[in-house]
């Protein structure tokens, strides 16, 4: 990884609260343009990761720059570049969803049309609504709003669509691969693996303090080395071994008619292969893939 | 700044600590004292000055001692609580901004209060302006500064919201008392009275009678004011948390 290109460096992070260790040792170097995903169990070290990016907790040990700035020491080049939304901000119950852009747009030396962001959040029929008075998913995409209103450079996103439902979340998705679409670097600390895996160029897994790995979700899958599942059923029968003598495959089944084949990644191509050249055909063919879920139970779990 | 003011003021509105128990009830008060007829004799021991008229400035510091003991403690433990000031830091905004935005608000509502009562007081009950305008205003900043410096203190010790308006609901009436709003000052013990003098609205109804007399306030409760001001400031800043 080119250090010069990085926009956020996390070198050897670590930092306690009293005795609990909740971020042991990080480091991380995410590169413009991307959508970086931190995943990991509760408790982990990702929103203190994250905290620490933005200035707003003091680590113990470790470096870390924003853009090349000091996040606690050069507060103003750090906050106007790095739009944050937080897990535990929140706002003055009084205080109206426009009033609330309107005054977080103030901040900003370059914002972005807060009136837009408002529309395009779907919250515009909540223009006049008082903080209070918001559904926790209203208050989410709020949250969302102030994080991008002040065009920053970066976004650093916790728990995104927390809250949301289905739809919701799915148009979240789209605001923000259109926002990463003009070039904003996006960190995202999620536990949603569907959202990682839709949005995310790249994953660092955090676990109790550590990452595990930093890989893109395809490589985070195919890293947990998770058996590939084929079930088929066969045109003919044929004999066993035509499929175990293959590297690839680690175990066939009979089920009732079916075939079932476990292997490695290559599985399918393999076995496809050998079929079609003895004249067999795979009727009613189902590939069951690890997804990133899988991936991430199994890396975690080898730790 | 200018939005962040605006904004602070409209919540303080909205709130309604500040314009109700702050403005309106203290404004009652007034027109319920200036209609009974003892409030308009004179008090010899207190240069010619109505009943009435010593009243006027009790009633200023009802309403500053409700918007800096219990209004802004209220509202800035709440903002901690809730989050808002840590939210706050990731802008360039920063929290300190809010919390001076929340300072000129109360004082922008404690203004509109004091020019409010003392209209009342002139035009509806004939009642005297105080002869130095100049004294008065330095009587009424001195007490202002103290108690919103008492108020951030209550800001900074208290662990939650709920507490910070308690305790200062707890200090205001005792400090009310001192001030004299039950008993005139003059008329209390030996003793009490001392006590008033050394309190914070005994100190700050002295320098205002003084201003009332065509003087300056004295020394004495100008350094006593100064104290509270400096050293709740201090310690304020000291021990203040943002979340």
């Amino acid at each position: 990884m080119n250090r010069m290109s990085a926009v956020i460096e996390v070198r050897n992070l670590h930092k306690r609260y009293g005795d609990t260790v909740a971020v042991d040792d990080v480091s991380l170097s995410i590169e413009p343009g991307e959508i970086f995903g931190i995943l990991g169990p509760n408790g982990a070290g990702k929103t203190t990761t994250v905290e620490c990016v933005a200035g707003i907790r003091v680590p113990d040990r470790g470096e870390i720059e924003v853009l090349g700035h000091d996040p606690l020491r050069d507060r103003a080049e750090v906050t106007r570049a790095l739009g944050v939304q937080l897990q535990t901000g929140q706002l003055p119950d009084q205080l109206r969803v426009a009033e609330a852009l309107e005054l977080y747009s103030s901040f900003y030396p370059d914002p972005a049309d807060w009136r837009e962001l408002m529309e395009s959040l779907g919250l515009t029929p909540k223009a006049k609504a008082r903080y209070s008075k918001l559904s926790g998913g209203q208050k989410q995409r709020l949250s969302i709003a102030l994080a991008l209103v002040g065009n920053p450079r970066i976004a650093i996103l916790d728990e995104l669509t927390t809250g949301l439902d289905p739809q919701a979340r799915r148009d979240t998705w789209e605001l923000i691969e259109g926002v990463r679409a003009r070039g904003v670097t996006i960190v995202l600390v999620t536990h949603f693996m569907e959202e990682a895996e839709r949005l995310c160029d790249r994953i660092a897994l955090i676990d109790a303090g550590r990452v595990v790995t930093v890989d893109t979700p395809a490589g985070l899958t195919e890293r947990a080395g998770i058996d590939q599942r084929l079930r088929f059923r066969p045109s003919r029968p044929f004999d066993d071994a035509l499929l175990t003598v293959l590297s690839d495959v680690k175990r066939v089944e009979h089920r009732g008619g079916f075939v079932v084949v476990d292997g490695t990644a290559n599985v399918v191509a393999a076995v496809t292969a050998v079929l079609a050249r003895n004249d067999i055909t795979a009727e009613l063919l189902r590939v069951e893939q690890a997804s990133l879920e899988d991936a991430y139970v199994s890396l975690l779990r080898k730790q | 700044m200018s939005s962040l003011v605006i904004v602070e003021t409209r919540l303080s509105i909205r709130e309604k600590v500040g314009p109700i128990w702050g403005v309106a009830f203290p404004l009652i008060l007034l027109i319920i004292l200036g209609n009974v007829p003892f409030m308009r004799e004179t008090v010899e021991s207190a240069g010619g000055l109505t009943v009435f008229e010593i009243y006027v400035p009790i009633i200023i510091m009802f309403n500053v001692a409700m918007l800096a003991l219990i209004a802004l403690p209220n509202t800035l433990a709440g903002y901690r609580e809730n989050g808002v000031l840590r939210r706050l830091q990731t802008t360039p905004a920063g929290p300190a901004r809010v919390l001076a935005a929340q300072l000129v608000a109360n004082l922008a509502i404690a203004v509109v209060a004091v020019v409010l009562f003392l209209a009342v007081a002139w035009t509806v009950f004939g009642a005297r302006l105080p002869d130095n305008v100049a004294g008065f205003t330095a009587a009424w900043l001195l007490v202002t500064a103290a108690l919103l410096s008492i108020g951030l203190l209550i800001t900074a010790l208290a662990p939650g919201r709920g507490l910070a308006t308690s305790i200062g609901t707890v200090l205001y009436f005792p400090m009310m008392f001192l001030a004299g709003l039950w008993v005139p000052i003059s008329e209390m013990p030996p003793v009490l009275r001392e006590i008033s003098h050394a309190s914070p609205l005994g100190a700050g109804a002295r320098a205002f009678q003084d201003a009332y007399e065509g003087g300056f306030p004295g020394w004495q409760p100008v350094l006593i004011l100064l104290a509270y001001a400096v050293v709740c400031s201090a310690a304020s800043i000291r021990w203040f948390r943002w979340e």
